[in-house]
């Protein structure tokens, strides 16, 4: 079962197995404009729900990516550090950022699924 | 006003263009060996290195005089700059800078004495510093003047250093700081590199900072509000003695930026305001020349709380006359320590004092005088076909959004670059945060009637290009620059931060 | 007035384009209780003529390094500014262009700074340089608090042979930005401080040559550093020496931070100069200051942008690198022309003339009876210890007309040990007949 949810900080979540995958959604690529650089994780960094988990650049702001859910590092995407434009390229899919290993199920709860993202982009775009 | 073709120049063999020369690095032009400096050499002696003498080669390359001054002549050509034209950076305050000042400067009793020589051997020096410092108080009303810091950002330092200080005297642990979200982003990083939480307060519909929220996040945790006044929008903040009233019942410090003071200079004092403690932009309001980046001075004036903290050196004004403390004790035990080696920015102290002799309080009134008429007239000149946020006029800078740019395809980006080639640099763009596609315009008051005109003429034609759906003009400006638009993110990407003779440094597109 | 293009009727005529009655009505806004009726307590506008006599008269009061024998050092130093350099960065579009943001029309100021950033990697050994700081002081601090970034530590040990100014600036910035240092006692004289390093420290700061002239090896210490996760931040004041000594990056350096003032600027009474700051490319991000890099416009031509922004104030705000916004710009051209004249051949040459320099007033010094060396090695600067306190023997000097060098006590007025060193310097301006002078006038007083 694949589960996807969405934060309001723009990054997308996808269960794959006992894994979560994180990354930013394509709306967030296109705010940021070309992607230039990626600090991804440690593997085996714990990071909490809401906290800074990675930090990505672009040529005129820089962003923290905040993790979805608390959990370990499993898997970070080295391919999107030595080529930042996949974050652009296909943020849903080879631009994904790390994989964790989730403790909590219960806070993907309060996360919004595909259809109240989309409502929340519509408020946030007037 | 003739129309400029967009079709493409002639090429020539060369790539230059007239007056327009293509120049290489200094390291493509390199013969061992070549000197541009005649030196003699010394007789033979016993060294003293210690064995650690510098063995192989550093790699610099060498080049006669004559080849040196081509290069940076050429290199000189293709820079804009305020000595070429208007200059309408808001907040940036592009005067002209006098050559009076440049003369002064390199007078050897102010070029050609160190630091470090006995203090008895450069009162001339003293006195200089002093005076400018008592110009400063008296134009401020403030009674402390710390002339240190070497910039903007460094006196934001100064100052909230000497608020911490000050706090710190008192026993008292604040932990918030209020800035503006119209404020420049030196603001917040300062308050956040002094360990402070930045906590940001809107601004009202008016464009000035909202009151009421300022007001409500008061608290007895709040070290200090930052605010810019006139604010980034170019608006004065009219409530700022009621603003400062609240900020002092609370038991915080009001600090300001001063990179506006160029408004009200000689119209309004800010100790007159409530201020406690503003840095002044000597490279801006006071003329000293922005070199291309540097070097500037940020003197931040104090109030009397504050002013014990000020940063090491003091002058102060002593039995036998001027004197230098440069130890954290006696008068200066409660300052903050030293922010900057040695005693300042003499070079731009004498440029500033130049200045401001030159123009006096009658002059400097003058100049806030003009700068605001100068930027009030650009208002009425452009509103009719720019969108302005806010309605009433402005202070020294007026600020305009993309509103005029809906459904045109162009961006405020693309509309700058345009201006480029129209032989102008482009105002500020996207800065303050708060308005859409932001345009800052500061004119400055050493910009004539006519040359106020013509900036006004071709903004509208511009604007009016932009309107009739000539996209295509802006997205690929500018055309007519030594080169065109660059690639950033391709500069980040893989940075090339210098030269290398391994790598392929020469003109190569991928 | 002459900086004020508007006449009077060009007021008229705008105010009346603006429908306003007077100035005084676009100043409404200004609450009553701050307004000022007329001008303040200052004196009026002045002509050229005058305000030239005003500030020369103060210019006249001091006593021009260039007129007496001169032997100041200690981190600012008398150099010849070849004449060129100076017309160079006069050229109107140098002197009064701003930030090169617009990098369209900027490329004059991108290319210098690019060879600038060439140069000063180069000279110090290091794989990489920033566009300039505001002087060495300041760049020794922002090297601390970038040691402190890349280890996630946050307590530094200072040597103690750091220039003072430069180690009281660090304890400014660890007091308020909030890290530790551990400085160590000021006196001349070789350090263990590889046994100062643990797993909590950031880095170790050292100078060289140091603040009493010294010239050392510090690969020993690099090594010690690195084997605890530690940097090795090296100083430099007198960018000259790299022209003669090993350069910190040979030493294993992780971080340079410098004083450029010795190539292109004058003394300047201590300012503006030109910090210089280098360090390895794996830390480039975690670097202050601008930085320029090369790339290519839409038509494939070489050109240069501020690049690697991201880390500045004006985008991160409160999560920025440094709060720095400034670099110092003309100071940094003014290097880059001196450097580009003098060139391999010619900066060689020239530290070995300031070399020579030392070496003979050192030889002539350690005749004097009571006068001792205190250096084993040094390159144009050294230390003396005297039979009496130095301050009064300089000053003793100074009546004479004779700038003997800078007495340790002015930065350590407490400490009776430290009151009898003296610290000379010595260039390629020092003439014969200076040094001459200088033993005459120490013989005199001791």
């Amino acid at each position: 079962m694949t589960l996807l949810r969405f934060t309001k900080d723009h990054e997308w979540i996808r269960l794959d197995g006992d894994l979560a995958v994180v990354g930013i959604t394509d709306y967030a690529q296109s705010q940021l404009g070309d992607v230039v650089y990626v600090e991804l994780p440690e593997i085996g960094r714990r990071v909490e729900k809401g906290k800074e988990a990675a930090v990505v650049e672009s040529v005129k702001a820089a962003s923290e990516v905040y993790a979805p859910v608390s959990g370990e590092v499993a898997e970070v995407n080295e391919a999107i550090t030595a080529d930042p434009a996949k974050v652009n390229a296909d943020p849903m899919g080879k631009g994904w950022f790390m994989k964790l290993r989730l403790t909590d199920l219960k806070e993907l709860d309060d996360l919004l699924d595909e259809a109240a993202y989309q409502r929340f982009l519509e408020q946030e775009q007037h | 006003m003739n129309d400029v073709s967009l079709t493409g120049p002639i090429a020539s063999v060369t790539g230059n263009r007239g007056l327009q020369i293509e120049e290489k690095l200094i390291f493509e032009q390199d013969s061992p060996g070549r000197c541009g400096v005649d030196l003699p050499e010394p007789a033979p002696f016993l060294s003293r290195l210690g064995g650690l003498a510098r063995q192989g080669v550093i790699g610099l390359p060498g080049l006669s005089e004559p080849q040196v001054v081509r290069h940076f002549t050429r290199l000189s050509q293709k820079n804009y700059a305020i000595d070429s034209g208007l200059y309408p950076l808001g907040s940036c305050t592009m005067k002209h800078n006098p050559r009076l000042n440049e003369k002064l400067a390199r007078q050897p009793g102010i070029a050609d004495i160190h630091p470090l020589q006995p203090v008895s051997t450069v009162p001339g020096a003293l006195e200089l510093m002093d005076t400018l410092a008592h110009w400063l108080k008296i134009l401020t009303g403030m009674p402390a003047i710390a002339l240190s810091p070497a910039a903007g950002a460094h006196g934001e330092l100064c100052g909230m250093m000497a608020i911490r200080a000050a706090l710190e005297l008192r026993g008292e642990r604040r932990s918030r700081v209020l800035v503006p979200e119209s404020a420049h982003g030196t603001n917040p990083a300062t308050a956040a590199a002094c360990g402070y939480m930045v906590d940001p307060i809107p601004a009202n519909d008016s464009g000035r900072v909202d009151r009421a929220a300022l007001e409500a996040k008061l608290g007895p945790d709040v070290a200090a509000l930052m605010l810019t006044n006139p604010n980034t929008c170019g608006l004065f903040e009219g409530e700022i003695i009621e603003i400062a009233a609240a900020v002092h019942a609370a038991g915080a410090f009001f600090y300001c930026d001063g990179a506006n003071f160029n408004a009200i200079v000689g119209r309004v004092r800010p100790a007159d305001l409530g201020i406690d403690c503003m840095h002044l932009n000597l490279h801006k309001t006071f003329s000293t020349p922005h070199g291309g980046g540097g070097p500037g001075c940020g003197a931040v004036a104090l109030a009397a709380s504050l002013g014990r903290h000020a940063p090491l050196p003091w002058i102060v004004h002593g039995p036998d006359g001027l004197e230098l403390l440069e130890q954290g004790t006696g008068a200066a035990e409660l300052s903050l320590g030293r922010l900057k080696g040695f005693h300042g920015q003499m070079g731009m102290f004498v440029r500033a004092l130049a200045y401001m002799m030159s123009h006096g309080s009658d002059g400097l009134r003058q100049v806030a005088d003009d700068a605001v008429l100068n930027a009030n007239y650009l208002r009425a000149g452009l509103e009719g076909e720019l969108s302005l946020p806010f309605g009433g006029h402005c202070m020294h800078e007026v600020l305009f959004d993309d509103g005029f740019l809906k459904d045109t395809g162009v961006t405020t980006l693309d509309f700058a670059k345009a201006l480029i080639d129209e032989g102008y640099h482009p105002m500020t763009m996207y800065f303050p945060l708060i308005v859409h596609g932001a345009m800052l315009i500061e004119p400055t008051e050493t910009e004539s009637k006519a040359s106020l005109d013509e900036f006004i003429a071709v903004v509208k034609r511009l604007a009016a290009a932009a309107r009739s759906g000539d996209v295509r003009r802006f997205r690929s400006a500018p055309v007519l620059t030594p080169r065109r638009r660059l690639d950033e993110t391709r500069a980040a990407r893989k940075p090339i931060l210098r030269w290398r003779a391994e790598l392929e440094c020469r003109e190569a597109a991928e | 007035m002459r900086y004020l293009p508007l006449t009077e009727r060009d007021r008229e005529e705008m105010l009346a384009a603006l429908g306003a009655p007077s100035i005084d009505a676009l100043f409404a806004e200004v609450p009553a209780a701050a307004r000022l009726d007329g001008p303040v307590g200052l004196p009026r506008a002045k002509g050229e003529i005058e305000v030239e006599r005003a500030i020369s008269a103060m210019a006249a009061r001091n006593v021009v390094a260039g007129s007496v024998p001169f032997f100041v050092g200690a981190g600012v130093y008398r150099h010849h500014i070849p004449a060129a350099v100076d017309h160079l960065i006069q050229r109107g579009e140098f002197l009064t262009s701003y930030t090169p943001y617009q990098p369209e029309i900027s490329q004059g100021t991108l290319q210098y700074l690019f060879e600038f950033q060439t140069q000063v990697a180069l000279l110090t050994g290091m794989e990489v340089a920033n566009a300039s700081l505001y002087d060495g002081a300041t760049a020794c601090a922002e090297a601390v608090m970038m040691a402190n970034r890349v280890t996630g530590r946050r307590k530094a040990v200072l040597s103690g042979c750091l220039h003072p100014h430069y180690r009281e600036v660090c304890e400014t910035y660890a007091r308020f930005l909030g890290f530790d240092l551990a400085t160590q006692d000021p006196a001349p004289g070789d350090e263990d401080l590889g046994r100062l390093v643990d797993r909590g420290t950031s880095c170790v700061v050292v100078q060289n040559p140091d603040f009493y002239g010294e010239a050392r090896d510090y690969s020993g210490l690099a090594r010690v550093c690195h084997g605890a996760g530690a940097l090795l931040v090296v100083v430099v004041t007198e960018i000259l020496s790299l022209g003669a000594i090993r350069p910190p990056g040979e030493m294993g350096a992780d971080i340079v931070a410098a004083e450029g003032q010795s190539l292109g600027n004058a003394l300047n009474f201590g300012g503006p100069h030109v910090g210089l700051f280098a360090a390895r490319d794996k830390f480039v991000r975690q670097m202050p200051g601008r930085l320029v890099g090369q790339t290519a416009d839409l038509d494939g031509r070489r050109g240069w942008v501020l690049t690697l922004s991201t880390r500045e104030q004006h985008i991160r705000r409160e999560k920025a690198t440094s709060n720095i916004c400034t670099n110092s710009g003309l100071c940094a051209l003014a290097f880059t022309i001196h450097l580009a004249l003098l060139g391999e051949a010619g900066l060689v040459r020239l530290a070995r003339l300031n070399h020579a320099a030392a070496v003979a007033v050192a030889e002539r010094l350690e005749r004097i009876p009571g006068v001792r060396l205190v250096n084993r090695a040094f390159f144009n600067e050294f230390t003396v210890r005297l039979p009496q306190p130095a301050a009064d023997v300089v000053e003793a000097l100074a009546q004479t007309r004779v700038l003997a060098g800078v007495p340790v006590s002015r930065f350590y007025p407490k400490r009776d040990g430290l009151a009898d060193l003296l610290v000379l310097a010595a260039t390629e301006m020092t003439t014969p007949e200076d040094i001459d002078r200088l033993e005459q006038g120490l013989r005199e007083v001791l």
